[in-house]
């Protein structure tokens, strides 16, 4: 349950960075409403002093001062090369620069305690209505795990707060390259990373469910055909396929550039497109899957008593043999989930993943990693990136491990 | 055996005619020729004649499938398909972008990509075993645990982190070895330690948690109790009769992983400046050389067959019993 409260935590950050919208420009009455040409979704609304409080270049977390040394002109002294004052970052300490650390931690400490006596009217909520329910029982002892749902909460709600408190006031993660806040690109990467993960199963489902179970059930030339399709998609290595793939999807979004009237729906289509690629090369284990299942319930007596019956195969298939293999399609789900989202990392990396422009996990790490190499270090970029992803797709797997236990017959 | 190695090999001929057509369909149906010129030559300044130029310097000016206008034979042979396609079953994969010939770069680069794969799944293989045995002989105990909660831990760490982090610890802050590159012969092994080692880590938390799953299954057959029944020591029982039992669902297991083997090398040689297979694919798709990434993926349907036969084969050296026919 621990693990689903997180997933529905970053699930809620993409829903927000899905919801686009375009700002009203002002505009006289009796005007038309012009709108501008930027897209933004919700999320940059509420992120606002986030996305447009950018600095020069890179600045390390919490810094005050920029990451490269300048020429600063100062009054009666005249020229000096030294790390110029950051724009935003801790502005409103003025002088003070050295009370980085005590402001810092002072800020955090009221948020974390706000979002403890947040917690806290969640908690009783929680609480209240459970003893409306049954008096007698106690949280521990609910069939419903709330006692993991509300201490994980407490957990996110104590680290973000704070975090999003004190981002309005410094670059909590640092800045990268061209001084954007790193904070601001996790969010966005989430809803990237989300995508691909969902997406691509919705495609591949219906695809693998239905080839599976006709193959299985119908058996025959079907199977045969089917098995064919499957043995040739599968016997071409999946980078291969989706850089094949990914190289023809560029060559008709750009000889068709007037299908797009802007560049975020572009992006958007080219993340689209990517998962069904990604959708079509990864369905085959699944369909082998299903159809070895298929194969295994149609000669169970209550198959043979239906088809005794004159049910049609169809029927066969929807009311009896379906529902006994959603097991197998919802731990496949969740089980590919986190398979996609580091997928999605190396295949941006390769320069096949989603557009360049789009913030995403992979293009972050790709932007980020020659910064290793620079002399000092800039560690955070990627050291976000890289730790934003990794919750993402722990809290995945340990979904996935529970689903898998709680349907999987097999599993003692 | 041969017969079967035989058989295998007649099997495997219509799926690479069905991994032609499907290259074939993506490269040249879904995408006209007249598009990749496009393309290639850039977009917004491109007249019919540039088009129609590069076209025919690489016998792209062909009807795709049949050509009316020459007669007999000819009609079939001189088409893209038989050009481009067809030919590609005798290892004539045509040339690339900068004007060499493609299969002769594959064979140049087979060496150092092999090179890499190998030691990385041999290793990997024997380190992810002797975890997952350990893991099965300390089971149920908080060893076992804590080894399962590090296995997932790593599992949800993208390989990107495992091959910056390692390059960038052990190249460039410890200095052992060189950060990348590769060198002729016996002195190339200071370049492969490294992607070899991250490889193998990278593989290290899914690979034991799957097999712990597996020697966990064989651990409560009857002959476990059998062999236990009669005194054998637990270590004795795991080394011979678990491991050897569940080493057919590992070599199983093993097909599965031989793609990702091939998508690690990918982003393996390129950021180790390796000259394999991998970086010359990564190579052709940030310059979008459709010939080569053509031919890569027809020379990986056939790498990908190749193994499966070789997996198959050592089913009958692990278990004895299996008699390949």
């Amino acid at each position: 349950m621990a693990s689903a409260t997180v997933l529905l935590a970053f699930i809620l950050i993409g829903l927000l960075d899905s919801l686009h919208y375009r700002a009203q420009l002002e505009s006289k009455p009796g005007q038309k409403a012009v709108y501008a040409v930027e897209v933004l979704s919700v999320l940059d609304a509420l992120a606002a002093p986030l996305r447009s409080r950018n600095e020069k270049t890179y600045s390390a977390p919490f810094a005050t001062r920029l990451y490269a040394k300048e020429t600063i002109d100062v009054p009666g002294q005249g020229t000096v090369r030294d790390y110029p004052r950051l724009k935003h970052g801790g502005k409103h300490l003025g002088e003070r620069e050295d009370e980085v650390a005590e402001d810092a931690a002072f800020t955090a400490f009221k948020a974390g305690v706000l979002a403890f006596i947040g917690w806290l009217g969640v908690f009783g909520a929680v609480v209240t209505v459970n003893r409306k329910k049954c008096p007698k029982l106690k949280l521990r002892e609910a069939t419903f795990a709330w006692d993991a749902v509300l201490l994980t909460l407490l957990l996110i709600l104590v680290i973000a707060v704070p975090l999003f408190w004190l981002s309005g006031y410094y670059h909590v993660f640092g800045t990268d390259k061209v001084g954007q806040d790193v904070l601001y690109q996790i969010l966005k990467s989430v809803r990237t990373g989300l995508i691909i993960g969902l997406v691509t199963t919705l495609v591949m489902l219906p695809m693998a469910v239905l080839l599976g179970i006709v193959a299985g059930y119908f058996r025959g030339w079907v199977d045969d055909v089917i098995q064919y399709i499957y043995t040739v998609l599968n016997s071409i290595p999946g980078v291969l396929l989706i850089a094949a793939a990914v190289l023809m999807m560029q060559v008709v979004i750009d000889t068709h550039p007037q299908w797009f009237s802007t560049a975020a729906e572009r992006a958007d289509l080219r993340l689209l497109a990517l998962c069904f690629i990604l959708g079509i090369t990864s369905w085959t284990g699944l369909c082998r899957l299903l159809r070895g299942e298929t194969l295994k319930l149609r000669e169970l007596e209550y198959i043979q008593a239906a088809q005794a019956f004159g049910v049609s195969s169809w029927r066969i298939i929807v009311r009896h043999i379906l529902p006994n293999l959603m097991h197998i399609v919802i731990i496949a789900l969740v089980m590919d989930f986190s398979g996609l989202v580091l997928a999605e990392a190396v295949l941006s990396y390769v320069g096949i993943g989603v557009d360049p422009t789009m913030t995403s996990f992979g293009t972050m790490i790709n932007n980020a990693r020659m910064e290793l190499g620079r002399e000092p270090v800039v560690w955070w970029s990627l050291a976000a990136a890289f730790s934003a992803m990794f919750i993402l797709v722990l809290a995945a797997n340990l979904f996935a491990d529970a689903v898998r236990d709680a349907f999987d017959p097999r599993a003692a | 055996m041969l017969a079967y190695i035989a058989r295998r090999l007649l099997y495997a001929l219509p799926i690479l005619i069905g991994v032609n057509l499907v290259t074939f369909a993506l490269f040249f149906v879904v995408n006209t020729p007249d598009d990749m010129a496009r393309m290639q030559l850039g977009v917004k300044r491109v007249t019919p004649e540039a088009i129609e130029k590069w076209k025919v310097e690489r016998g792209y000016d062909k009807p795709l499938l049949i050509n009316a206008e020459a007669g007999g034979l000819a009609s079939v042979t001189n088409t893209i398909f038989f050009e481009k396609s067809a030919r590609m079953f005798v290892g004539d994969f045509g040339r690339a972008e900068d004007g060499r010939d493609i299969a002769r770069e594959i064979g140049n680069r087979m060496l150092p990509s092999l090179a890499i794969a190998l030691p990385t799944f041999i290793l990997g293989l024997f380190v992810t075993i002797t975890f997952a045995l350990t893991l099965a002989f300390f089971r149920a105990t908080a060893f076992d645990f804590w080894g399962v909660v590090l296995c997932v831990a790593m599992m949800s760490i993208s390989g990107l982190f495992y091959i910056i982090g390692g390059q960038y610890l052990i190249s460039k802050v410890w200095r052992l070895v060189p950060i990348s590159g590769f060198g002729a012969g016996l002195e190339a092994w200071r370049f492969l330690i490294l992607p070899v080692l991250i490889g193998v880590v990278s593989g290290i938390g899914s690979g034991t948690r799957w097999y712990r799953t597996i020697f966990l299954d064989e651990i409560t057959k009857d002959y476990v109790r059998t062999a236990r029944a009669k005194g054998l020591p637990e270590a004795l029982i795991l080394f011979r009769h678990v491991l050897r039992n569940g080493m057919t669902p590992i070599l199983t297991q093993s097909i599965v992983a031989i793609p990702t083997l091939f998508m690690g090398a990918l982003v393996m040689e390129s950021f180790f400046g390796i000259p394999g297979l991998g970086s010359y694919t990564i190579d052709a798709i940030n310059a979008q050389d459709f010939a080569v990434v053509r031919s890569m993926v027809f020379i990986g349907a056939v790498l990908y067959i190749v193994a499966l036969l070789l997996t198959d084969i050592s089913y009958t050296v692990a278990d004895p019993r299996i008699r390949l026919q």
